[in-house]
């Protein structure tokens, strides 16, 4: 039984990382109906930032954090001007969005290894290792944090879009463009707060993951785990991107728990196919018409 | 520059064209966007060389066998997922390459992750060429078919084509089996060259890579899609001595055609003879199969 607790609180942690990456990815996504593909070279730029934040400048850990967030958000900005502002301009088809992004990704990911180098880095450790005990079950430090971080910027991302103007802006964009241009509100900057928010949210993921993992070009590949998640829950709804992950996170803890870890990603696959034939709009999607 | 380094980068070219020309029969004809290529190709390169090492069948039987299973593979997925919209059918041919992957990297049969090497070499230019010549004359002559017709109607407008009554699903499923096909035949072709298969050579990096092909050729357009393909496999190798950056440049230059060229090199455009009997050498003449670009 403990065991079981154990790892679903495990399944959390990561699940609740998971959910700030599928977030960010299900904002654009409703606000811009394409998958952004750039999401994971934004991931792993935050968590070079953070990387080099702390060792080169020796920034205290807080500081870094914010710190890759707000470049990662730079970044992503930086992205949708130079990749996506011009197509929006063309009124283009999803298409060529995504083939931008996966252009946006390519160049990101090996920039890093033409500039920095393929080599694995690891963070120093900042909580320390040893576990604490909530009755009978441990928990490490690290694993809190994340949860704790993560579920600190949820809220208070649910905050924003659900009691700001800017925030009321975003679910009016999402909700139907047109009409919310008509009724004076600024697409452009409302885009521009999505890509900003999404990417701050994935650079801190990025950071949270390499404290977790280690810090490599290709780590930006964790984000199709965000894009499964953000599948699973129904593209483009945020609770459901939350759940997704969190659903996600616990298969995958579970998996490698009690039936093989080289099944881990194998299963979460399979699951999303699964999930895709039984509810083709995911748990919480709405049911997308053709988009001609 | 010896000859034998420029016959490989040639026959690497012909493979990743027939690859090509199956995905741009699925995203350039039927409007459908494919992230699972690499599964595909990783099927038909797994069971070729399983039907033509393990049971002894001749070569290009084998390597037909391949393309086959991975035809029959694609028609039990599309039943899955060819019902999904847009994106959804994106991510979910995603999970599926990914999949395969993954699958065969717990294969011991197969090698595993450590792949299977030992391979025999029976792959020539000669080989590849005919494959090349075949594979393109039948997706043309699908193309000015009915069928192909219907597959168009489907890119253009799905509900008009529904309405003047194209069983839509139907050709969807025609038209991933053939691309499914194609890529399985690019696959066998892959490992009887290399002489060795690694579940990581079919990654989704490899699926991405078709796709930008596609689109770089533009969408809706055989010989597009077949320069594309060339272009796109020789231009890294010459561009080897920047090493890493080329790849730097690669993504940056996918940016700017999306920007500066969206309709691709061809723009939905042939080359015909007509057209190169009329002005020499510059498309200008050209028939038009297809409205160029949008879907």
């Amino acid at each position: 039984m403990n065991q079981i607790l154990q790892q679903l609180i495990n399944g959390f942690s990561i699940g609740s990382v998971y959910a700030l990456m599928a977030v960010g990815y299900s904002l654009v996504y409703s606000i811009m109906n394409f998958s952004n593909f750039a999401h994971g070279g934004v991931i792993m730029l935050g968590a070079y930032f953070g990387f080099f934040f702390i060792t080169l400048f020796k920034m205290p850990f807080w500081v870094a954090f914010i710190g890759a967030g707000i470049c990662s958000m730079l970044v992503a900005v930086l992205v949708e001007r130079m990749a996506y502002k011009p197509l929006r301009a063309r009124n283009a088809p999803f298409l060529y969005f995504m083939i931008s992004a996966m252009g946006a990704s390519m160049f990101i990911e090996n920039f890093v290894i033409a500039t920095i180098g393929p080599t694995f880095r690891t963070y120093p450790q900042i909580f320390p290792a040893e576990p604490f005990s909530l009755g009978g079950i441990y928990v490490g430090r690290l694993d809190m944090m994340m949860f704790l971080i993560s579920a600190v910027s949820l809220i208070a991302l649910v905050y924003f879009i659900e009691c700001t103007k800017l925030g009321k802006a975003i679910q009016a964009t999402a909700f139907n463009p047109r009409a919310s241009a008509l009724m004076g509100i600024n697409t452009d900057s409302v885009i521009l707060t999505v890509f900003g928010l999404g990417g701050f949210l994935a650079g801190i993921a990025g950071v949270l993951f390499g404290m977790k993992y280690t810090v490599y070009p290709q780590i930006g590949f964790i984000t199709i785990k965000s894009f499964i998640a953000a599948v699973f829950g129904g593209l483009g709804s945020l609770p459901g991107a939350v759940i997704g992950s969190f659903i996600l996170g616990i298969v995958e803890t579970m998996v490698s728990g009690y039936i093989m870890s080289q099944y881990r990603d194998l299963i979460s696959f399979s699951l999303l196919i699964l999930i895709l034939v039984f509810k083709p709009m995911g748990l919480m999607g709405k049911s997308v018409e053709d988009k001609a | 520059m010896n000859w034998f380094y420029i016959e490989g980068v040639l026959i690497l070219a012909g493979i990743n064209i027939i690859a090509v020309l199956g995905l741009s029969l699925l995203t350039g004809f039927t409007g459908l966007f494919s992230f699972g290529h690499a599964g595909f190709m990783a099927i038909g390169a797994y069971s070729a060389v399983y039907f033509g090492e393990r049971m002894g069948l001749p070569f290009a039987v084998s390597v037909v066998a391949g393309g086959l299973v991975a035809g029959l593979v694609s028609l039990f997925i599309g039943r899955l997922t060819l019902k999904l919209k847009g994106d959804y059918f994106c991510i979910a041919t995603l999970g599926f390459g990914e999949a395969i992957r993954l699958v065969l990297d717990n294969v011991q049969v197969f090698g595993g992750a450590r792949g299977w090497p030992g391979i025999p070499l029976k792959v020539d230019l000669v080989t590849v060429t005919i494959f090349n010549i075949v594979g393109i004359l039948f997706l043309m002559f699908l193309i000015n078919s009915r069928h192909g017709r219907s597959m168009i109607a489907v890119r253009e407008e799905e509900l008009a084509a529904k309405v003047i009554g194209i069983d839509t699903y139907r050709y969807k499923v025609i038209s991933l089996f053939i691309s499914a096909v194609y890529a399985g035949i690019a696959g066998g072709l892959l490992g009887y060259y290399l002489t060795f298969l690694q579940p990581k050579l079919f990654g989704l990096q490899k699926s991405t890579e078709y796709t930008i092909m596609v689109i770089f050729g533009g969408i809706g357009s055989i010989s597009g899609s077949v320069l594309a393909a060339f272009i796109l496999t020789v231009l890294p190798e010459m561009l080897r001595s920047f090493a890493v950056w080329r790849f730097v440049i690669y993504g940056a230059a996918v940016i700017f055609i999306m920007i500066a060229r969206p309709q691709g090199l061809m723009g939905g455009k042939e080359i015909t003879l007509k057209g190169i009997a009329g002005i020499l050498g510059i498309p200008g003449r050209n028939r038009k199969t297809a409205r160029s670009g949008e879907v």
